[in-house]
């Protein structure tokens, strides 16, 4: 990979001027993958905050090709566009090198837009699928998806008597793609960037698909400043709530391995977050206990992961 | 020019072939499940350029077809029934992308219960999705329509997707004589595909499906959509004149028999158009005043040319091969009706509802619809607009 | 990838309110790219970010960590921030490793600039 001022370099690929939230995850994780794209691109963007603010018409933010179509099909829908790129290739209708790349928010990935998604690996497209996971439908006002972690607070996996915000783990979704024996998949964390746009280059340079999952904080959501995203994301990674690992060819390899004190509890970035406030007033003791033993359970099974397979 | 004795299916697979387009994404379903594969095979023959998406469901196919189309590459799917219901929310983005999609839809009930055989429930649900509509009668028209499809879609004025019916297992399914065309002649008349505002021009990236609500140009992009039906009512009819030229066949928004000095006319789509044709003409013989318009083009519909031609008759009969539930007759009587308010005189206007399901349709019942309006007709009370032929009223 | 892209059509919006359904491209598409930039979002701000200058080795840590595509940098150097459409979420000061940024009140800068 080039260096990061060389990068920085670069023309931009998402201008200024869309309007997600000050402090948004998703805009930092899309600008650090496009930054490495090796050329033009077609971008698929699932409905999604990233999808209507940065293309609220007549203003578009993308300098590369851009298509939306709807929630649940970002993936099918840049396979259409990918296969029609090799017909006119191969036709002599299109000259140029390109690459072509979907975003979708958890909903879009995690949820509705599966289906699609594992369709499109299963075929084999040359593309890259980037999940920016800030662990909720932050779009409609912050409902649950089966990115949450639990004991989140949304307004589908709300805090009463009878519950402490979301009851279920999260689905892995990673190793779902995995099951797919897909050439490459990631997951990545904004704050590590050169971390992040050397696995978004090597899923762009690899034939056939690849998928990225990246933790995306989102400050409206998990109630917390717009200037802590960075730091959020740095300790989920940390805690090993969002571990940083690459798999290429079924070959696992974590990429930051917290050693002793380093692995932080994970309480300690819940705490920083109002969409778990709830859980650190007392008579939740035992849920908090759960939610590190799962986390440790998962951190566990994939140091494992990554010495036998 | 060859005859041949080849399924509905076969044939639109035929016409597609012989267009040749860029790209087709497809999902089989009963009873489209022939095209899907006898284009496979042409892919896996060489026979074609065309890349093919064997997608994992309708909703997908519509998204990678609009994916495709979107990037630049004639692009075509094919559907039935439950794979065209759950395209839906696709159709409508198809439509309002203004993409130049075409699609021949085998016509199959809807679940539930879950049924295979032939009505219109799907296609006439979609009638409001911002496709053109064009319903064939056999298996020629279903070929001469889908080579169709794709110059009427791909017209400036028009950029609108094209979905092409015929009636599923009757008309797909059956073996009967097609004229086809030569493949050079299919390629001239359909052209070379030219590109709006592709997403692969590297010089000239765009944005397609930007967001645009409130206090947006959502009220001027739908205005526009619908002139642009407004201006394929002109192209289609062109389209079908040149098409003649070159078959033989020309084709309009719809056919009259006998209608002139017709009393009571029946008005149909789809196959039984020919079992209504063949009972005009027996109870022509019998001297009665009867005549039939079949109709092609439903979306947009014609109604200024229906309305004209159907101004000689007192008692029109609507055919319809599905259901509207709660309204006061099926989708095509609500148009036919909605035509001849505008008249001068109206007729008196009655609804039969048959096949649905795929149940038969036999001479008597299109006969005793016949007697109905001939009572109408005599000025004798009929107590009711909708009427169903061949029902069990146990 | 080379630099310079390709030249892009410009695509004047200026007098949009009053387009009728004929005026835009069909299909509601944007025949541009990158015209957000024409969208100013500093008015959303209330905090700006200032950095000092001495302090800054254009680590480029900023850079990748903004949202709003506002560090502006030019041959290895950031040369400064785009004012017209940074928020003011603070990441960029959050990041520094050298303290190089700091956030000011919105309208105290806004006095500051004045004088």
């Amino acid at each position: 990979m080039a260096k990061p001022k060389e990068i920085a370099n670069r023309p931009e690929r998402l201008t200024g001027g869309h309007r997600l939230c000050a402090g948004c995850g998703a805009p930092i994780n899309v600008r650090q993958v496009m930054s490495v794209c090796p050329g033009p691109a077609v971008v698929s963007v699932a409905t999604g905050c990233l999808e209507v603010s940065t293309t609220i018409y007549p203003y578009t933010a993308w300098r590369d090709s851009m298509i939306h179509s709807a929630f649940e099909n970002a993936s099918a829908t840049i396979s259409g566009v990918e296969t029609a790129y090799r017909a006119l290739k191969k036709q002599g209708k299109v000259k140029e090198d390109m690459y072509f790349v979907a975003f979708g928010g958890d909903g879009g990935t995690y949820d509705i837009g599966l289906q699609s998604l594992s369709g499109a690996v299963e075929r084999g497209h040359n593309f890259v699928y980037v999940c920016y996971d800030n662990g909720a439908y932050m779009n409609t006002g912050f409902q649950r998806s089966s990115a949450t972690p639990c004991g989140a607070w949304t307004t589908t996996s709300p805090v009463g008597k009878e519950a402490a915000g979301k009851q279920q783990n999260r689905k892995d979704l990673t190793a779902i793609l995995v099951a797919h024996d897909i050439p490459y998949a990631a997951t990545a964390s904004p704050h590590n960037f050169k971390d992040l746009m050397n696995k978004a280059e090597k899923a762009f340079t690899t034939p056939g698909p690849a998928f990225l999952n990246v933790i995306s904080p989102c400050p409206r959501g998990w109630r917390t400043p717009g200037d802590q995203t960075i730091a959020l994301a740095k300790e989920a990674v940390q805690s090993c709530y969002w571990p940083l690992y690459e798999v290429e060819y079924g070959k696992y390899k974590i990429n930051y391995k917290p050693k002793g004190d380093k692995k932080t509890p994970v309480a300690d970035w819940m705490k920083k977050q109002g969409r778990f406030a709830h859980l650190f007033k007392p008579g939740n003791e035992a849920l908090l206990e759960d939610i590190q033993a799962y986390i440790d359970r998962k951190w566990e099974e994939l140091l494992k992961k990554e010495e036998c397979l | 020019m060859a005859r041949k004795a080849i399924t509905g299916n076969g044939a639109i697979a035929l016409a597609l072939k012989q267009v040749e387009p860029d790209v087709m994404a497809a999902y089989p379903i009963t009873p489209q499940t022939e095209i899907a594969q006898n284009y496979a095979q042409f892919v896996a023959d060489g026979a074609v350029k065309t890349e093919y998406i064997p997608v994992e469901s309708e909703h997908s196919a519509m998204s990678a077809a609009i994916g495709s189309c979107a990037a630049g590459a004639r692009t075509f799917t094919a559907t039935s029934s439950q794979g065209f219901a759950l395209m839906w929310e696709m159709l409508f983005i198809a439509a309002s992308l203004r993409l130049p999609l075409t699609m021949p839809v085998i016509t199959r009930a809807l679940s539930g219960p879950i049924n295979i055989h032939c009505d219109h429930s799907d296609s006439m649900g979609g009638r409001d999705c911002g496709w053109i509509q064009l319903y064939g009668e056999g298996a020629q028209e279903g070929y001469d329509n889908a080579i169709q499809a794709f110059r009427i879609a791909e017209h400036m004025e028009v950029r609108l997707p094209v979905m092409t019916m015929i009636d599923g297992f009757i008309i797909s399914g059956a073996i009967g004589p097609v004229e086809t065309l030569e493949d050079d002649e299919v390629k001239k008349f359909v052209g070379e595909y030219t590109t709006l505002n592709p997403l692969l021009n590297v010089a000239n990236p765009v944005t397609v499906g930007a967001f645009d609500s409130l206090g947006g140009w959502y009220f001027e992009h739908k205005v526009a959509q619908n002139r642009a039906m407004d201006n394929a009512m002109k192209v289609i009819e062109e389209v079908g004149k040149d098409f003649g030229s070159l078959s033989g066949r020309e084709y309009s928004h719809f056919k009259t028999h006998m209608i002139e000095d017709a009393e009571i006319v029946l008005v149909a789509i789809g196959s039984a158009a020919g079992n209504v044709k063949t009972m005009v003409d027996t109870l022509r013989a019998e001297g009665k005043k009867v005549g039939m318009l079949k109709v092609r083009t439903f979306r947009p519909f014609p109604y200024e040319q229906i309305r004209q031609a159907l101004s000689n008759a007192c008692v029109i009969g609507v055919m319809d091969r599905s259901d509207s539930y709660g309204a006061q007759g099926g989708p095509l009587f609500t148009e036919i009706s909605a035509a001849m308010f505008g008249g001068e005189t109206r007729p008196k206007m009655f609804n039969f509802i048959y096949g649905l399901g795929g149940r038969d349709i036999f001479p008597d019942d299109i006969r005793g619809a016949v007697e109905t309006l001939e009572q109408a007709a005599a000025g004798e009370q009929v107590s009711q607009t909708r009427h169903y032929l061949n029902v069990r009223e146990g | 990838m080379s630099k310079t892209r390709p030249e892009k059509k410009k695509w004047d919006v200026s007098d949009i309110q009053k387009w009728g359904p004929g005026r835009h491209e069909k299909g509601a598409t944007i025949p541009e790219s990158g015209n957000a930039q024409d969208y100013k979002t500093g008015g959303w701000r209330s905090e700006r970010p200032r950095r000092d200058r001495e302090k800054c080795n254009d680590c480029m840590i900023c850079f990748f960590a903004c949202p709003d595509s506002s560090i502006r940098v030019e041959n290895d150097k950031m040369v400064d921030i785009d004012l017209d459409h940074c928020k003011g979420c603070g990441i960029c000061a959050q990041v520094c490793p050298r303290d190089a940024i700091e956030m000011m009140n919105e309208i105290k800068a806004c006095k500051l600039e004045e004088k």
